[in-house]
């Protein structure tokens, strides 16, 4: 999805608002996306959730799942905005209650996502937002988890997009939408 | 020193908690031990709820008695606002999580209530919108789910407050104890200005640690912390003393 965003004029403000801090977390020569700086910039900040809210605003949306931790800080607002609950998907253990768990590859290594039992559906037409697709690890085992109890997920939602790690092929055919692409 | 809190009465009442776009007639019950009752089971169990919830309602900010903000009131019940019961009512109490004997505040179910959750925003809006807020300071990883909303409706920036080695960038440090040991709070230098005036938001005050390293760390780049706010407050675990001459706002408070 590219055309409809490339066109509106809010898109450069909050692409100019991300900062790139170089080898972090490992200096290994990674670029790393940082959205803070787009957070206190409240204009970029809400035309951030604006412009997620205009386009999920009246489809029917029952669930905005966002991945721990930086999706906690887009998730909510959105929800809020267009009158779905919020899902907190979590690393292991932080969750309360009972769980459902999702294992997924790491570069080296595993890791696991959590998702509370009962949170979410069969039937409910999710969302699933982050802050930044890199391989789609991440976003393929909260599809997974949500698809597990019977919701339907409608589409994944991040603010920046790494096309080169091709993410967007790890979805199943699930689509994707993005404000920003860092190459 | 956590103590375990009995909150059910000798006459429990249902909590209901809706989902907003389910099926008419279709409801979710929390269990004692933390799961969740299927809808279609039409066993009703008796929940674990806030009760004795006050709504503290201290004199709206900036008013001549702020300095007696930080004493708790019992609010009457012409005072309390009633989107409160609500609120309270759609937070589960799960017993022994992270450890026995601790009862865990969960503000998830609060989430999967959309009216309730959309009130909640609203209170801590309608108190500080207008206030000259800048900066709104989210403690991970729960206050960022009620700080940013708040920080969109009032115009302010959101600043994250992280566990060590999260942020990016050159970061300043504060460590605060535990109950064994201690932990590290990270803010990105750079993110507040001196001057500017900060409230700071997490979901839940217990012994106050988290806050006052939040507030500490504010503190030390010129900020003016004007408020901290929460949810819930457990006020047997006296974090508002430890806050000293901080305000503490919460909207409900659990005994």
């Amino acid at each position: 999805m590219s055309a409809y965003r490339d066109k509106d004029p809010r898109i450069h403000g909050i692409q100019s608002r991300i900062r790139v801090v170089p080898n972090f977390p490992k200096s290994a020569g990674i670029m790393f996306q940082d959205i803070t700086t787009l957070l206190l910039d409240p204009k970029a900040f809400k035309d951030t959730v604006d412009l997620f809210v205009e386009r999920y605003r009246g489809k029917n949306i029952s669930v905005v799942a966002g991945i721990e931790a930086r999706g906690f800080i887009f998730g909510p607002a959105i929800a809020l905005e267009i009158g779905a609950k919020f899902v907190p998907l979590r690393k292991p253990k932080k969750l309360p209650g009972k769980v459902i768990s999702e294992e997924y590859e790491l570069e080296y290594g595993r890791d696991c996502l959590e998702m509370h039992l009962g949170a979410v559906e069969p039937g409910d037409r999710a969302l699933v937002v982050d802050d930044l697709i890199a391989t789609g690890g991440t976003l393929c085992a909260a599809m997974k988890l949500l698809e597990r109890v019977g919701a339907d997920v409608v589409e994944c939602a991040c603010v920046i997009e790494l096309p080169d790690l091709k993410g967007r092929e790890q979805l199943n055919g699930k689509p994707l939408y993005v404000l920003v692409e860092s190459h | 020193m956590r103590r375990a809190l009995i909150l059910y009465s000798s006459n429990p009442i249902y909590s209901q908690l809706s989902t907003t776009r389910a099926p008419p007639g279709y409801v979710v019950f929390p269990k004692r031990d933390g799961g969740w009752i299927p809808p279609s089971s039409s066993y009703q169990p008796p929940v674990f709820r806030m009760r004795n919830y006050k709504c503290t309602l201290p004199p709206p900010l900036g008013s001549a008695s702020d300095s007696v903000a930080n004493r708790p009131k019992m609010a009457s019940q012409d005072e309390q606002d009633p989107r409160i019961s609500k609120i309270s009512s759609a937070i589960r109490v799960i017993p022994n999580f992270p450890k026995p004997g601790i009862m865990f505040q969960d503000i998830t179910t609060l989430l999967l209530d959309t009216k309730a959750f959309r009130d909640t925003i609203d209170l801590f809006v309608e108190r500080y919108r207008g206030k000259d807020i800048s900066v709104v300071a989210g403690i991970e990883a729960r206050g960022f789910i009620f700080g940013p909303p708040i920080a969109l409706a009032i115009g302010a920036k959101f600043v994250p407050m992280r566990k060590p080695n999260k942020l990016p960038g050159e970061v300043i440090s504060e460590e605060y104890s535990l109950e064994y040991g201690t932990d590290k709070m990270e803010m990105h230098v750079g993110a507040v200005q001196a001057g500017e005036r900060a409230l700071i938001i997490d979901d839940l005050i217990a012994t106050g640690g988290t806050l006052c390293a939040a507030i500490r760390l504010l503190e030390r780049v010129g900020v003016q912390v004007v408020e901290c706010a929460c949810v819930i407050e457990l006020p047997e675990l006296k974090g508002r003393e430890r806050l000293g001459d901080k305000p503490l706002f919460v909207l409900v408070s659990s005994d």
